[in-house]
């Protein structure tokens, strides 16, 4: 169902995508007609057995859902000794979460009768699974990314132009995720005609942050009932990554209503909250418009966006999507920082111990993981969604940790 | 009545369209945007249009990113945006500021309406301030005695059409086509579509931007429209020009052209 957070403290509208007083849409008017489109058409398709059946055969027979979940019992010794569950997202083709919802979204371009589509993309995991969709559908696709993050991701770049995508680098602004979204936006102003925009995550205009939501439910929906099959009990917390916050919605929404389940969010803390450079935008930001939506963001007092700092690409963004500010601020969610440092360590450890190298943006829900453990005792369940896969990361990774080598020498 | 308004009207009784100028406040400087300002209305434009730079200007080609660039490494933020207003109002000139949403509310609403009101401006443009989101900045700018213009488009539907025209006041922003600010080689034939079918809906002036830079386009779209915005154009003089002081020159002799171009259109 298409609906928002449905708990005390805010007016769920489900017409213009309010949670709380967040979400919205502040986009130029040319966007109006199809985004109204777009959330006419999501409304309907939540509901409409043809187009269900296409999105639940296209996971079964080409991402491989249901992903699976495993436990992390030598990573849970760090984690002091709290059973850790991981939510495979990582085994999904294309080594991330971010295919649900472009799979979801490009069916959605074919019935508008659209056929281009373009995506920004930051670490390259959504660029990637967008070219992927394109070329499994016949759509045009444009990426858009910023030049910064082509050089830091270039792996990913070379897979999607392999996919027959075109890659974009966007050189203007901080050169990061938030340029690459400007320019896709003016792209889409351009040519919304015959463009879908595949936007990655739960931010932006309505209806995206519901719609993507919506679209990766299913992690949280069958991780639940896993985790239920696996221990007999609900999960004491579950925990994800946030950078826009399409991983920690996808699995925290099923959760909403399970109030004896703590949601815990970890934001990119970068080199610390107390330095300014980092991208945490609940943690260390405040209410203001960007991108389309009312939400936390990085922003100075005349509300010119701050540039965010992070080691993951994919977290490097100022904002973070309305509803992870609806439920920070009814206290549904918490959502804490996570250094590059604290990060790059449960990096390691988790690659160490469990012969699984995540994703930088990943690592930063595992050092979460590493904390809330120590607090909780051996007794607690955590429930951490392991959203991608680190290969994207293995050269960042190996020139971090030789930095950090020739330091001690 | 706004001193918007009674340029507008006035204009229409000369019958003629007006000459809208944009420039961003602060660029490249606060003082030289002041200077290029003294440029543009000795020269012939009849009403400014001062942007607010602003970080993220996702209706607005490179031109204009560029120009924004510089204004905020060089410090432009609400405090110069208000100044330079105040300076251009006292030119005797009617002014508007246009800004993307944030920085107004993070100024705060109530109190943007009023710092524009007593710096003598006529009104603020809204270029990412949708309808649904409208109501608190209608209004205050109301309350405040200013008008709020908000940008029609060639893809809104006849009744989103008629609900954005009438929220306007002062005149309604008519973009010329689908894309951002930026010069281009013609005008798109869907303005003088959007401009009729925005006045079978509503009174208000309607004034064209998007796309306008030659003496030539301009006077086409005069023929036409109740206004002409041209920023990027004039943007790109200053932006090419590395003397400054040749760069106005250049600035006064386009601001010229266009100002005829606009003159002789009917």
């Amino acid at each position: 169902m298409s609906t928002t957070t449905n708990l005390t403290g805010g007016k769920p509208d489900v017409s213009v995508g309010h949670f709380g007083e967040y979400g919205g849409r502040f986009v130029p008017e040319a966007l109006v007609a199809a985004l109204d489109e777009l959330a006419q058409m999501h409304i309907q398709t939540q509901s409409d057995p043809t187009f269900i059946a296409a999105l639940d055969e296209l996971h079964r027979t080409y991402s491989g859902r249901p992903s699976i979940i495993t436990e992390a019992k030598r990573f849970a010794a760090h984690a002091g000794g709290a059973r850790i569950i991981l939510k495979r997202e990582d085994l999904n083709h294309t080594g991330s979460h971010k295919i649900n919802n472009v799979l979801g979204q490009a069916l959605l371009t074919k019935r508008m009768g659209k056929s281009r589509v373009i995506a920004e993309t930051g670490a390259g995991q959504h660029g990637v699974a967008t070219a992927t969709a394109a070329a499994l559908m016949g759509l045009d696709c444009v990426v858009y990314m910023g030049e910064e993050d082509t050089k830091r991701q270039s792996l990913n770049v070379d897979r999607m132009k392999l996919l027959g995508a075109e890659v974009v680098p966007v050189t203007s602004g901080s050169r990061t995720l938030k340029d690459a979204i400007n320019e896709a936006m003016r792209d889409w102003v351009t040519n919304v005609a015959d463009t879908h925009y595949i936007l990655g995550t739960v931010a932006g205009p309505h209806p995206f942050p519901t719609m993507v939501r919506d679209f990766h439910r299913i992690i949280g929906d069958e991780a639940r009932a896993q985790v239920i099959e696996l221990t007999g009990k609900l999960p004491d917390a579950v925990l994800a990554c946030v950078g826009g916050g399409s991983n920690a919605i996808g699995i925290f929404f099923p959760f909403i209503e399970d109030t004896s389940v703590r949601l815990i969010g970890l934001e990119a803390g970068g080199d610390g909250i107390e330095t300014g450079r980092h991208a945490s935008a609940i943690s260390g930001g405040r209410p203001g418009v960007l991108h389309g939506a009312r939400s936390y963001l990085l922003q100075d007092k005349d509300g010119q966006t701050r540039e965010s700092h992070s080691i993951s690409a994919g977290l490097d963004y100022p904002g973070v999507g309305p509803e992870h500010a609806y439920l920070h601020d009814i206290g549904r969610a918490e959502y804490r920082p996570i250094t590059d440092k604290e990060a790059m360590e449960a990096f390691s450890l988790l690659s160490r111990t469990e012969g699984i190298i995540p994703a930088i943006e990943t690592a930063h829900a595992l050092a979460g993981a590493m904390k809330v453990g120590n607090e909780l005792g051996p007794n607690a369940t955590l429930l951490i969604n392991l959203s991608g896969r680190g290969d994207k990361d293995v050269e960042t990774a190996a020139s971090y940790f030789k930095n950090l080598e020739n330091l001690k020498m | 009545m706004s001193h918007l308004s009674e340029r507008l009207a006035q204009l229409k009784s000369e019958n003629r369209a007006a000459f809208i100028a944009y420039l961003p406040a602060g660029f490249p400087t606060v003082e030289k945007s002041k200077a290029a300002i003294e440029v543009l209305v000795k020269n012939g434009a009849d009403i400014i249009e001062i942007g607010f730079p602003y970080s993220d200007p996702i209706m607005d080609g490179p031109i204009i990113q560029e120009a924004a660039d510089i204004a905020l490494a060089n410090g432009a933020g609400a405090n110069e945006v208000l100044e330079i207003l105040e300076f251009t109002t006292n030119l005797d000139v009617p002014a508007v500021v246009m800004t993307y949403w944030n920085p107004i509310e993070q100024y705060g609403i109530s109190k943007f309406a009023d710092a524009i009101k007593s710096a003598n401006g006529s009104g603020v443009i809204t270029p990412d301030l949708s309808l649904e989101e409208a109501k608190p900045w209608i209004n205050e700018s109301t309350r405040a005695g200013i008008n709020n213009i908000f940008v029609a488009a060639p893809s809104s539907l006849p009744e989103r059409l008629n609900q954005v025209a009438s929220a306007c006041s002062g005149f309604v922003y008519a973009a010329s086509l689908m894309g951002v600010t930026g010069t281009r080689t013609s005008v798109s034939s869907s303005a003088k579509e959007l401009v009729a079918r925005i006045r079978e809906t509503v009174q208000t002036p309607v004034c064209v931007g998007l796309g306008v830079s030659t003496p030539e386009q301009a006077k086409e779209v005069a023929t036409y429209a109740d206004g002409v915005i041209v920023g990027s154009a004039l943007i790109k003089i200053l932006l090419e020009q590395s003397n400054f002081e040749t760069g106005l020159k250049e600035l006064a002799t386009l601001t010229k052209s266009l100002a005829d171009g606009i003159r002789q259109a009917r």
